[in-house]
């Protein structure tokens, strides 16, 4: 592929041979600049972004701020941390992974091993609308469904189920794409030595595309991880460190930003910041993890 | 092997094959439970409504119990509409850029970049949008307002540009900043598609760089970037945080972008959720209904449109 790119940036016309003022030559110059253009317009926010979080979040980014939670903390006042906020992240994202992985492996199973007709293609075709519901649709359902229909209430649990239906079209997708890049020849193989298909599958192909199944996993949790709406309406936040996911209000990293940024006391702005620091660097790091392992992919490569 | 193994293997077998096709099973029937039980509790709200819930501009479900979806669609539409003219030409410059413009050397840590960049949260978005770009955006809407308040979307009074404000247009730029990411990720796989001999070809025949693009790399990817502009659409009408943080909740038809007001449907429910009493919720519950139809009903466009363009461009819009 390499050797056709350098031909076709080496053969396009060079501008040289086109007459000055053309109407050709005009036209090129003008598509140029406007791609250059673009590059640069797309990247410039991008880059103040990261520039503003980290040049303004950093310094709050204090070890007491790492292992406090917001209990007694009144917004005008600094002190308090993000400590109850990170449990409930790491509580709910691990429950939404427990429950989308198997599930979305399993799709991806029956859609690349055993799926056929109709019923695949309709799969296949809602799996994808699946990834455009709104994260705070995610949300309301789980909250008609778990935290009012069942009256259980506002939960870590209640959050992850929300999350849950978020990643599970992501891991359904990259890990299909994965399992149909396992060669036909591997499974055939594997029949034609008398292994069942189901053992097959187990032992032949899922291992063989393991790295990119779990490349998608990170990139589905890294997603997931920086949510904010759905859990809104289904962790709803708590100042307090509460471990138990299971009953009453947890907060998350995400609820700690929005609400400090919802304040209008400098102290709790300067939270936010940090908090949205440590947020895109948890975010960054998964998203840096997947493609590390994405290299190590033989599949692709 | 003994004829019991053979027949436990194959029961396993039978048993795997079921879970598997279970596994599926339930997973429409996730979508299917989220507009069933959508509906269910929205129901409610269309009864108690002492206005209409279609045409109505009101929202005081709590207070008058009057209360219509007019106002927070429009904002929901008008500054989806305004990001996506804002965010589509970058974006497929963007994906130019990337994939027939840029050096070979810096195209791959680019793409990895922007891909990078899309997985940032909206809340930090929102953070930044709602406390940064605000700010600097006034100048921006000054000019717009200058040049082109004659027309009733720009116009606004001069008092309008003292104070930064929270407005349609800004909510607007900060969400075509979200969106930017995902329409180029988009449209950068589907010119990658494109078949390499088309290209040469049209360069063969003495195209300029910008001629080998408009007649070999645009038309077999129309399919594939209206796939791309729609899921962005998809995106920016469902998009929440960011939003609430930019814009607060008033709840007028506000078809002047630069000035105050307006908010959308998706920063409602997370900005009213908290104080919603019993009307509140039925209510937003009813208008999430709503913005869930409206975005299904994009989604099934781009997914019907990429589905037709065939397997190609199914692998490319991830």
């Amino acid at each position: 592929m390499s050797s056709i790119a350098e031909v076709q940036s080496r053969s396009a016309i060079p501008l040289s041979e086109l007459r000055p003022g053309s109407r050709r030559r005009v036209v090129d110059i003008v598509a140029r600049v406007f791609v250059w253009f673009a590059f640069v317009a797309a990247l410039v926010p991008l880059v103040l972004l990261l520039y503003f979080v980290t040049s303004k979040g950093l310094p709050y980014l204090t070890g007491p701020f790492l292992t406090h939670s917001m209990a007694l903390v009144p917004p005008n006042r600094a002190g308090g941390g993000i400590y109850h906020a990170i449990v409930g992240t790491l509580e709910q994202v691990l429950i939404a992974t427990l429950i989308a992985v198997p599930l979305g492996l399993l799709t991806a199973i029956y859609l690349s091993e055993y799926g056929r007709g109709a019923l695949r293609t309709a799969i296949r075709f809602f799996v994808d609308v699946m990834t455009g519901v709104p994260s705070i649709i995610a949300g309301i359902f789980i909250y008609t469904f778990w935290v009012v229909g069942t009256g259980h209430g506002f939960s870590g649990f209640a959050g992850a189920m929300a999350l849950a239906v978020l990643m599970l079209p992501i891991v359904v997708r990259s890990s299909e794409e994965m399992l149909l890049l396992v060669p036909a020849e591997l499974r055939e193989a594997s029949f034609a030595l008398g292994i069942a298909r189901w053992k097959t599958v187990l032992s032949i192909v899922l291992p063989t595309a393991s790295a990119g199944i779990i490349t998608g996993v990170m990139l589905a949790v890294a997603r997931v991880t920086g949510e904010t709406a759905p859990l809104l309406v289904t962790v709803f936040d708590n100042p307090y460190i509460n471990n138990d996911p299971f009953h009453a209000p947890q907060s998350a990293m995400s609820l700690f930003v929005y609400n400090q940024a919802e304040s209008a006391y400098a102290p709790a702005i300067n939270r936010a910041w940090a908090g949205a620091f440590t947020l895109i660097a948890v975010v960054v790091i998964l998203n840096i993890g997947a493609r590390l392992l994405a290299r190590r992919n033989r599949l692709i490569r | 092997m003994s004829v019991q193994r053979r027949r436990s293997t194959r029961r396993i077998d039978a048993v795997f094959a079921i879970s598997a096709r279970a596994a599926g099973i339930a997973l429409l029937g996730i979508l299917a439970a989220i507009a069933i039980f959508l509906i269910w509790h929205a129901i409610p709200a269309f009864g108690k409504d002492q206005a209409n819930f279609w045409t109505s501009k009101e929202w005081s479900p709590d207070g008058t119990h009057r209360y219509g979806i007019v106002a927070i669609a429009a904002g929901t539409l008008i500054s989806s509409a305004v990001a996506l003219v804002i965010a589509v030409p970058i974006a497929l410059g963007v994906a130019l850029f990337i994939t027939e413009y840029a050096p070979k050397r810096i195209a791959r840590p680019l793409s990895y970049v922007s891909d990078m960049l899309a997985g940032i949260p909206s809340v930090v978005f929102g953070l930044w949008g709602a406390l940064v770009l605000v700010k600097h955006l006034v100048g921006v809407e000054k000019f717009l307002n200058t040049a082109f308040g004659w027309i009733p979307l720009f116009s606004a009074p001069k008092s309008n540009f003292e104070a930064p404000i929270g407005s349609l247009f800004a909510t607007s730029v900060v969400l075509a900043i979200m969106i930017l990411p995902i329409i180029a990720a988009i449209s950068r796989e589907v010119f990658r598609q494109v078949d390499p001999a088309n290209k040469e070809a049209a360069l063969a025949l003495g195209a300029t760089k910008f001629e080998m693009v408009r007649t070999a790399v645009l038309p077999p990817s129309r399919s594939g970037i209206v796939a791309a502009i729609m899921l962005g659409l998809g995106r920016a009408l469902g998009e929440t945080i960011a939003v609430a943080l930019v814009l607060g909740t008033s709840f007028i038809v506000q078809p002047h972008i630069l000035q105050p007001g307006g908010t959308t449907i998706a920063a409602n429910i997370a900005l009213s959720f908290g104080e919603a009493g019993s009307f509140g919720l039925p209510a937003l519950i009813a208008s999430g209904l709503v913005l869930f139809a409206i975005t299904l009903v994009v989604n099934l466009i781009a997914r019907t449109v990429i589905y037709r363009a065939g397997k190609v461009e199914r692998a490319a819009v991830a």
